[in-house]
Parts: structure tokens; C-alpha cells; sequence
């Protein structure tokens, strides 16, 4: 058994019920977890060395329910071992416990989690924007949000921009 | 008190400085996001008792390019241009990374020939970031010539770039599958060309440097951190190396084919601003050790996967073959098709790790491309590596950070 | 003396304002020191050894906005950063210039989503357009002779 292999087997006799699932894909361990057991979960693995926090983002699965992802990745230098945390988010405005009280370089992470898919973050301490701007409207990244898309004025739609953008002629 | 002195009220400010900075009794300076010496567009807030540091508030997000909502838009080979703008002096290593996660993903294997031209070449990208770095660092901290001289190097290997892939710095020039085109004529003549040269010019930068007494006066125990500090806030890359901690991606989990390579991390131990500039020219000696054996060692064969269904067919065969147009056809118009799943490759960028996570979803465009940028993660500490310094101070940690706002705010 | 001695004595040299004023302007025009993003490395390569911005007089890049009449956007011009942008090139003294380099600011290169302002002439008067991703820097040279020839050709009144 690799290290990753065991520390997750410990990780589900410690976390019981809480621990859902643990997924392998391409080589790579992934372990489901209730949202509630994030931060257990983290303080855990960091208790094993699992000192590196080399990701923390988020998908949207929209329409599917439920709908939000939130991963997160922890390596360990001294094992050379690769974990993956994930959590299933349902609604339109989820909510999971902030771990910056384990790894404080979350704080910018979940940050940006925030910013664009608009994840509540219970316990974290500055959840402002970090990329968009302070007065900025939705959350980009979520998948109902619009890519922004400018359209490309062709001949056969060349009057429609036209009327839509006056200041193109000017 | 501020009000009336400031565009912000003094609301939003709350939290982010000290009671003291509200009160009047330290100064609070804007800096940034049109500055000499922020390596682009960050912008700081800076909490000045005097001339040292009480607090410093960084804001990100100025270049924010919408890339990962772009990339989700796109076929997994097409969104590959926008790694290249990502972090655009390491253009290779973004590409290298992407790729890597695409291949991981649907299980594509890629020929010898390609992963080792893919190492040579991103050795190459990393030598050419150190060299910007090295340029502008010095030039932050008033030394003008070293600049001149590490951007006559850094154009030889631009030359290089354009060789293959007809482009300086963005050349998307890895594909999933392996490269676009086989390495040109004359590509290895001019790399052994640079090897010869090189040596004796990073010569040159150290003595311009390393026993500068004034270049020495305002870097050592500038920034200090040490190495349980350092993985608390994340960072890595060379700063974590020079805290004295030998953790390299591409020797702990080697990824196209670096594990046949015999090179070693540098480290230094003060993880001060001097350490790391050590550091880094030690690590432009490794990469051309890499290189050198790269050149030694290329194989013969093919430079991209034979597999149609993801990687196109040559031009040649297009004239004869209705097999190949159907395959070409196919995979520029709807794309290929990736599993479901999600797949995290970290990789080594010149400025620490950097990751792609990869959500496929069973169709021809990703689902969620999310990068772990390095410059995002080690800007984090800059608050940590400045308190107590002086604002002068703060020039020399920035660039020793080696930010690239476009790798951070992506 | 010098170049006097050898031809002569020239006396006086006649052209019309215009022109001497078009050449003041065009032989010491100072860019603002601002970069966005992959075009700003092109742009610092322009001004390095192997390109030598400096022969068009042009070794001064000023870091304040007050001193320089000639802005290069160079870079992708960012929802977040335009009101930036715009109060740089509102705080220049006039006349002054704009050069619009790469596709990003020109048009909105291969971004074409909700971060990126789709031109940088969607805020701000652009003179000069500069096509490439990034152009290399002959092309940002070319594109500052093309500016010097506009300016060169401007009308006082």
C-alpha cells in the first residue's frame, strides 16, 4: 500500500460515517467527505504531515444536483504523497467551513472560491473579492453566468450589431 | 481622521489596516497598480509607521483575463492558447502542464521524442524566466546594466522559440499527443551554440552581484522566512528551496520522462532575498545540465502519438487516405472526447508549483480548468515577508518573489 | 567648430513651424513607464540591448503620467483595470499620444469574454494600432515611426 493508500484508510476509521467515499482515478486518491468534516479532515492529514496545500477550487456542476464541488489537494513533502479532498455543495448558495485556521494559505484561496463561484466560507477571516472588482454582480466562474461573449459582426448580422452599438460607426 | 483625504471610505478600509492607521497616526501610501517596481499591475496598500512597515494590504485582480471561463468555452486542444498567456514567461511550462493533465486524462501516451524535446524545451523557458527575473530584480534594486545584459542572453533563446514554433513567447507549441512539428534544422546547432556561451555569461551576472556590497546591504536578511512558515502560507519554488528545504516537483513526482535525468536542487539556508538569488542562478546551471543532456540523448522517432482519435493526422496523409480527412475533420471541429473525471497534475514552474486540476465531463470541452498559479499562492506571504521592513525594502521582496500578475490573477 | 567648420557658414535654416514643432515632438517623446501584461515583456525587449528603443529617442521611460505624453498600452486592458487606465491617461499633460499595442487591447485578442474590455479604444482616444500577439518588438518600433510620421503631420491650428 502507498502512503496516500493508508493515511486515507486511517483518515475513514477516524472521520466513521462522515467519510463517504473514496474515489481512485488515474492513480490518483480522492476521498468524499460531508462538509462538515472538512476541517477535521484537514487537521488530520496535517497531523500526518500532509503539510502542503497545493489547491483549493471549486466546479460547478450545474444543472446537476448537487450542484458545487469543492476540492482540495494536500501533499506531503516528507511522504511524497498526493491527496485529494472533495465535498458536494446542493443549492444555489452553498456553504462550507473556511480550513484557514489549518492551512492559513487557504485564506486566498477560498477568497477566490468566493469571488467566483460564491461559496460561503463559515469562519473565514477577510472573505471580501479578490479578483473581480469590489461592486462586481454574480460570480463568473458559475456555470450559469454568461461567458461575456462580443460577437463578431459578419454580413449577415452586420445591421443588428450595428443597431445595438452606435458608437461602432463613430 | 482620513475622511475626506481618500476616494475609499474609511468603511472599507476597516479590517484590512490597524485601528492606528484610522486614527491618523500612521500613514497609509497607495502603491501600485501603475508602479516601476510591481512587476505589472499589483497594487499594495502600505501601513507606514514612518518609513517601516506596519501593515501592507496587497489587491490582485487587475489582469484578471477570465482564462479558466474561456478555456471552459473551448475543445481541450483549442483552450491550449490560452495557457500560453497565463504565465507568460514561462509559456512552455503552462503548456507542458496543460497537456499533461489533457494526456492524464484521456489516457494518451506521448513518444519519447516529444517528452524529452518538451524538457529541453522547458528548461529553456525556465532559463529565460530566471534571466527576466534577474534583469528586472536588479534594475529594482538601481542596478541598470545587469538588465541590458541578461535580455541579450534571454533574445538568444527567444530566437530559439520562434525556430520552432515561428513565435517568440507565445508558441503553444505542445499539443496533447506530443508537439505540433518536429524540432527544425538547425535547433540543435544553435541550443549547443547557447550552451557553450551561457556558462561564461551567468559568470558575468555574478560578478556583477554576488560580492556587490551594495546589492548585499539590501538583500540579506531582507524577507526572511523560514521553512515551516514557508509551507504554512504555501509558497514554493525557489523561495521554499531557499529556506533550505529540497522539495522540487520535478525530482519528487518526475513527470515527462525528468526522472531520466541527473540534475540537483539547489538550496540555500537563510531564506532571506540574498538566498534566493543564489539560489536561482544555481538553478539556471541545473537547467543547463538538463538541457546539455537532453541534446546528448534525443531520440529518433516520432514526435507526436500515433493515436487519431486525439491527435491529428499528418498533411501527407490527408491526399490519400479518407480515414485521415474523416480523423482531421473530426478533431478540428467537434474536438475529442474526454471521460468524466477530474485529474491534478503539478508540475514545476519557475516559480514554484504549479497545478492544473481537470474536469472532464464526457464531452469535447472541459468542464472546469482550474490552475494553481505559483505567483498566487507565494504573493500570499508578502504581508508576512514585509512587516518591519522598510519601504525601500519592499522593492527588493516583491521581485524576489518573482510575481507574474497574469499567472496570479489568470 | 565641429560640424559649422566644415560646412560653412549656414546662417539661418528656414521651415515652417509646423515642422519644427512636429520634430521637437517626435525626437524626444517619452512613453509612460506602464506595462499590463505579455506585451509589456516585448516592450521592455524593444527597449534592451538587441532592439535599443533609445535610437529614436525614446530611452526615457517616465514612471508619472505627468511627465509623459505617450502611452503604450501594452497588455490586455482588464474590466478592473480601465478606470486605471483611463485616470493615467486623463492626468497626461496634452498633446499626447496612444498606442494600442497587441491584439488583446486592439480588439480583444483571443479573450473574447467578461474580464477583458474588447479594445482599449472603448475608454480612450487610440492613434496608433500595433497587430501581433505579442508583435515583436520591430513591430512596436514600426509602430512608433508611424506615430512620429502622424505627428509630423499635424496641423497647429
Amino acid at each position: 500500500m502507498t502512503e496516500a493508500e493508508t493515511t486515507l484508510v486511517a483518515l475513514q476509521q477516524a472521520l466513521e460515517e462522515r467519510f463517504l467515499d473514496s474515489v481512485e482515478f488515474r492513480d490518483q486518491l480522492t476521498a468524499v467527505l460531508q462538509p462538515e468534516a472538512v476541517v477535521e479532515a484537514c487537521q488530520f492529514l496535517k497531523r500526518r504531515d500532509f503539510d502542503l496545500l497545493i489547491a483549493l477550487t471549486a466546479a460547478d456542476h450545474w444543472p446537476e444536483e448537487p450542484r458545487f464541488e469543492m476540492v482540495y489537494q494536500l501533499f506531503s513533502v516528507k511522504l511524497n504523497a498526493l491527496i485529494g479532498l472533495s465535498v458536494s455543495l446542493e443549492g444555489d448558495e452553498p456553504k462550507v467551513p473556511s480550513i484557514e485556521s489549518v492551512y492559513p494559505s487557504a485564506n486566498w484561496h477560498e477568497r477566490e472560491v468566493f469571488d467566483m463561484f460564491g461559496i460561503d466560507f463559515p469562519g473565514h477571516s477577510d472573505l471580501r473579492r479578490i479578483l473581480m472588482p469590489h461592486d462586481w454582480e454574480g460570480h463568473p466562474l458559475r456555470k450559469n453566468y454568461p461567458l461575456g461573449y462580443e460577437e463578431v459582426q459578419f454580413s449577415f448580422n452586420f445591421d443588428d450589431i450595428d443597431r445595438r452599438k452606435k458608437y461602432a460607426k463613430d | 481622521m482620513l475622511e475626506g483625504q481618500m476616494e475609499v471610505t474609511v468603511d472599507e478600509l476597516r479590517g484590512l489596516v490597524s485601528e492606528r492607521a484610522i486614527q491618523g497616526e500612521t500613514m497609509l501610501l497607495n502603491m501600485g497598480p501603475q508602479h516601476p517596481s510591481t512587476h505589472g499591475v499589483l497594487r499594495l496598500i502600505l501601513e507606514l509607521d514612518g518609513e517601516t512597515i506596519v501593515n501592507l494590504v496587497p489587491d490582485i485582480g487587475f489582469l484578471h483575463t477570465g482564462i479558466e471561463k474561456n478555456m471552459e468555452a473551448m475543445t481541450y486542444e483549442k483552450a491550449l492558447v490560452m495557457t500560453d498567456r497565463m504565465d507568460y514567461l514561462n509559456n512552455l511550462g503552462s503548456n507542458l502542464c496543460y497537456c499533461l493533465a489533457v494526456e492524464k486524462l484521456v489516457e494518451l501516451d506521448v513518444p519519447p521524442r516529444a517528452q524529452v524535446v518538451r524538457v529541453l524545451l522547458t528548461e529553456l523557458t525556465r532559463i529565460a524566466s530566471h534571466l527576466l527575473w534577474l534583469g528586472t530584480h536588479a534594475l529594482d534594486l538601481a542596478a541598470m546594466s545587469v538588465f541590458l545584459y541578461t535580455w541579450r542572453e534571454r533574445e538568444i533563446l527567444m530566437d530559439i522559440f520562434e525556430m520552432c514554433s515561428g513565435q517568440r513567447m507565445m508558441t503553444s507549441y505542445f499539443r496533447p499527443g506530443g508537439l505540433w512539428r518536429d524540432i527544425p534544422q538547425g535547433f540543435e546547432g544553435a541550443v549547443k551554440q547557447f550552451l557553450e556561451l551561457f556558462p561564461e555569461r551567468i559568470r558575468e551576472y555574478e560578478s556583477l552581484l554576488t560580492e556587490n556590497p551594495i546589492y548585499i546591504e539590501r538583500t540579506k536578511g531582507i524577507g526572511v522566512i523560514s521553512t515551516e512558515e514557508a509551507l504554512e502560507i504555501g509558497l514554493t519554488g525557489p523561495i521554499l528551496r531557499a529556506t533550505g528545504l529540497p522539495f522540487d516537483m520535478r525530482k519528487a513526482q518526475p513527470y515527462s520522462s525528468y526522472e531520466q535525468f541527473d540534475f540537483e536542487v539547489p538550496i540555500a539556508t537563510n531564506g532571506d532575498t540574498y538566498d534566493r538569488y543564489i539560489v536561482r542562478m544555481e538553478e539556471m546551471r541545473q537547467s543547463l545540465n538538463i538541457v546539455r543532456q537532453a541534446l546528448d540523448r534525443l531520440p529518433e522517432g516520432p514526435f507526436r502519438s500515433n493515436n487519431r482519435k486525439f491527435v491529428p493526422p499528418p498533411r501527407s496523409e490527408l491526399g490519400h487516405s479518407m480515414e485521415a480527412v474523416i480523423h482531421h475533420f473530426k478533431l478540428w471541429t467537434e474536438g475529442f472526447l474526454a471521460p468524466k473525471g477530474a485529474v491534478y497534475v503539478p508540475v514545476e514552474s519557475p516559480r514554484g508549483v504549479l497545478g492544473c486540476y481537470l474536469v472532464g465531463d464526457g464531452g469535447p470541452k472541459p468542464r472546469r480548468v482550474h490552475f494553481h498559479a505559483p505567483s498566487f499562492a507565494n504573493l500570499q506571504a508578502l504581508p508576512m515577508l514585509s512587516r518591519g521592513h522598510l519601504v525601500a525594502d519592499v522593492i527588493a521582496i516583491i521581485s524576489s518573489l518573482d510575481p507574474i500578475l497574469g499567472d496570479s490573477d489568470r | 567648430m565641429g560640424l559649422e567648420s566644415k560646412l560653412g557658414n549656414l546662417g539661418a535654416v528656414t521651415t515652417s513651424l509646423e515642422k519644427a514643432v512636429g520634430w521637437s515632438r517626435t525626437r524626444a517623446m517619452w512613453p509612460l513607464l506602464t506595462g499590463l501584461a505579455c506585451c509589456a515583456i516585448e516592450m521592455m525587449a524593444a527597449q534592451a540591448a538587441d532592439y535599443d528603443l533609445s535610437r529614436f529617442g525614446m530611452e526615457i521611460n517616465r514612471a508619472s503620467p505627468r511627465q509623459s505624453d505617450l502611452l503604450i498600452v501594452a497588455g490586455r486592458v482588464s474590466r478592473k483595470m480601465s478606470p486605471v487606465l483611463r485616470r493615467l491617461y486623463d492626468q497626461m499633460p496634452e498633446p499626447k499620444w496612444v498606442i494600442a499595442m497587441g491584439d488583446c487591447c486592439s480588439c480583444g485578442g483571443v479573450f473574447n469574454n467578461y474580464a477583458i474590455v474588447p479594445g482599449v479604444d472603448e475608454i480612450m482616444p487610440v492613434d496608433i494600432y500595433i497587430a501581433g500577439c505579442p508583435p515583436r518588438p520591430e513591430g512596436l518600433i514600426h509602430g512608433i515611426l508611424t506615430l512620429h510620421d502622424k505627428v509630423m503631420a499635424e496641423k497647429l491650428a
